[in-house]
């Protein structure tokens, strides 16, 4: 198993409820607009307040997402994003935030292409902490699961609005991390979930797992942030940033931090503890 | 599991058989498998438990067999093309030149074999409960043959679709909305089908409740590349019985062409343990393997889309490159898992045919025969043109004419610098 000392993931999922507050987990594509621009938007979200980093690994067919982050992937690709490319992205990110989580998510062919081995070993050395692999469900872990393990990486599972109890032991089996609760049946950034659907949904994985629950797919604001953030461990959000960086390209690195610090403040404000934290 | 397989096939199926795949957890060898967003996974394997369930009903069978009888209009002609063999036999050696028959997929309600598998998928869809359905389209077969089912059922219905195709495939986009169904342009990626099966995907995922995908060819995430197969089975079942009254023998060689290769499977799949059978597997060049195709085992390599491990075409990155065909069926960067696993195997071969081959082939058969081929079949046609010369002339080669060319006389004339 991981060692307390170097697991990101768990000291600052620790660090946050010790705050009496959400993670905030912030999703952009890597290489969108271009590698170059990653630098830049990475550090603004460091500095906006994000608490784990999401680093979307593009790939020409992005079938769990909808139209920001397919965009963003095509952005990405025709900018000539290559996967060494992520991987080094990833390790100047490293070395600039020695302590800041950072996932990848992505899909199964990217990741695979070369054997998983070869991606376990590239995420080890890099400073990845885990995985989220969106076409991969357990029925296939034996894909990438093995090698991850092996290579102390977590692999991160979504459970859904359609896992219910008989199928969740299955998703938590091997799970590690966090739990990825995707709150609707859809695609990213779409619809968004009810507040009460959410509530009931974290109760229900909250008492099978002990493993931190972030929630994300349709969050798109502080307001939803924050209302997300007084049930959930974690907050994911994705579309609303790309969205941004769609918008202000090669200039977005300013405007993604003022939104993820706008994100942070919502979660700062469920805290007891906010009076101090924020002086 | 040969008890569970014998509502839906002539014969048991042993253990060590080519025909008992894929195994429990839905894998051809290493292919196939179940590779979606968890949202799909509890459906996917309801859908599962549910075709179990149907395979072993005999009223599912009865109620599959008379729509295919009443309303597909099966079973369809094996035909003895005479001119075509005799015109090959003209210019081969003296004693060669095989005996063709052509599997009569094209005289098929719709026009195609994609109807058989359609009518199949519908059946599940109204015992799952579901009053909607979906599918990707690519010329629009598979959209029309879809949007068919849907009104024979009283089915809501989406199609998914290209916008490039779209706009190609006019004639088939208006049949579809005749038959009630919403056509959805797709203006994602290339435009093309595997841009609409994403959609399709995005779609199905958002809507799990109440809607059932009905994919077009015998690929995506288990159990669907082995229930369209088994509806497609259908062909190689006639054919089988076919054959042995028409010439008291099993054939030498049955070729057909491979997209997602669901008619191709469909043809084979009766044989499989029939190792005299030889089986060839014909592949879209477009304009040769060393420039744009749509050949996936011959070009690609083993990789991870749309819920299945198979051959693809992709970069050392794993992006997807575009496949080309002149043939919009074929024009597919994937393959069906099967078909990776014959492959593999050694049981198919697989053959490159061009765009070039298939065009000279189109005309040729409509001129010799008075078929006009789909552009899709005029592949097999082709490979047939091939190979029949260097067989004996006492050999039988069966080609799967699976759907008819009337959907391609655009393309073609565009091709051939007519304006029609």
């Amino acid at each position: 198993m991981t060692s307390a000392m170097t697991d990101r993931l768990s000291a600052r999922f620790a660090a946050c409820k010790t705050a009496g507050r959400a993670a905030l987990i912030t999703f952009v594509t890597a290489g969108d607009p271009t590698v170059a621009d990653m630098p830049a938007i990475l550090d603004a979200l460091v500095e906006g307040g994000a608490d784990i980093i999401e680093l979307g690994m593009p790939f020409t067919d992005p079938m769990a997402d909808g139209p920001a982050i397919e965009l963003a992937n095509l952005r990405s690709l025709g900018s000539g994003t290559k996967t060494k490319d992520i991987f080094a992205i990833v390790t100047a990110f490293r070395a600039r935030h020695p302590a800041v989580p950072l996932v990848l998510m992505g899909y199964a062919n990217p990741m695979l292409v070369r054997g998983p081995e070869w991606f376990a070993d590239q995420c080890k050395a890099t400073g990845v902490d885990g995985v989220i692999c969106v076409d991969v469900p357990p029925e296939e872990d034996a894909e990438i699961g093995p090698a991850l393990r092996a290579a102390n990486v977590h692999l991160i599972r979504l459970a859904t609005p359609t896992t219910d109890a008989a199928r969740l032991p299955a998703v938590l089996n091997g799970a590690s991390g966090f739990l990825y609760h995707v709150a609707v049946a859809g695609i990213t950034g779409k619809q968004q979930a009810a507040q009460a659907a959410v509530e009931q949904a974290v109760a229900h994985l909250k008492a099978a797992t002990d493993l931190p629950v972030a929630v994300g797919f349709g969050v798109r604001s502080a307001e939803q942030a924050a209302a997300i953030g007084r049930v959930a461990d974690g907050v994911v959000v994705g579309s609303a940033i790309v969205d941004i960086i769609g918008s202000h390209g090669d200039a977005a690195a300013p405007f993604v931090k003022d939104f993820v610090a706008a994100l942070r403040g919502a979660l700062n404000a469920n805290s007891p503890h906010f009076r101090e934290t924020a002086l | 599991m040969p008890d569970e397989s014998e509502a839906m096939t002539d014969t048991p199926i042993l253990s060590n058989s080519l025909r008992s795949q894929p195994d429990a957890s839905g894998h051809f060898g290493s292919f196939g498998g179940r590779y979606v967003a968890e949202t799909l996974m509890p459906l996917i394997l309801e859908l599962e438990k549910v075709y179990k369930e149907a395979r072993q009903d005999p009223a599912f069978d009865a109620e599959f067999s008379e729509l295919l009888r009443s309303y597909v209009g099966r079973p369809n002609p094996l035909y003895y093309a005479e001119r075509l063999t005799e015109a090959l036999r003209a210019d081969a050696p003296e004693g060669k030149g095989a005996k063709i028959y052509l599997k009569r997929e094209e005289l098929n309600h719709t026009g195609a074999h994609k109807i058989n598998n359609c009518i199949g998928q519908a059946l599940l869809a109204r015992r799952m409960g579901k009053k909607k359905v979906i599918a990707e389209t690519g010329a629009g077969q598979h959209g029309v043959a879809t949007a068919t089912v849907a009104a024979l059922f009283g089915m809501e219905c989406k199609i998914f679709m290209g916008a490039k195709d779209v706009e190609r495939q006019k004639p088939n986009v208006f049949r579809m909305k005749l038959l009630g169904a919403e056509v959805i342009p797709v203006i994602s990626g290339s435009q093309t089908l595997k841009d609409a099966m994403n959609d399709a995907l995005r779609h199905w995922v958002s809507n799990v409740h109440d809607t059932f995908y009905i994919i077009g060819t015998a690929a995506g995430p288990h159990p669907y590349p082995e229930l369209v197969r088994d509806f497609q089975s259908i062909i190689g079942k006639e054919t089988r019985e076919q054959i042995m009254a028409l010439e008291g023998r099993l054939p030498d060689m049955l070729i057909a062409p491979v997209g997602g290769g669901s008619n191709a499977i469909g043809l084979f799949h009766p044989f499989l343990d029939d190792a005299e059978v030889r089986m060839i597997g014909v592949e879209a060049a477009g304009e040769g393997l060393h420039g744009k195709h749509a050949a996936s085992l011959a070009g690609g390599k083993s990789g991870i889309l749309h819920g299945n491990r198979t051959y693809l075409l992709q970069d050392e990155d794993g992006q997807i490159t575009e496949a080309h065909s002149i043939s919009a069926g074929l024009d597919y960067p994937g393959i069906g898992p099967e078909h990776s696993w014959l492959h593999e195997i050694g049981r198919v071969e697989y053959m490159p045919i061009t765009d070039e081959e298939a065009l000279a082939s189109f005309q040729k058969l409509s001129a010799l025969e008075g078929i006009i081929p789909a552009l899709e079949s005029a592949h097999a046609v082709a490979s047939a043109e091939k190979i029949a010369p260097t067989l004996d002339a006492d050999q039988i080669l069966v080609v799967n004419l699976s759907g008819r060319g009337d959907k391609d006389i655009f393309t073609v004339a565009s091709a051939l610098g007519v304006e029609i």
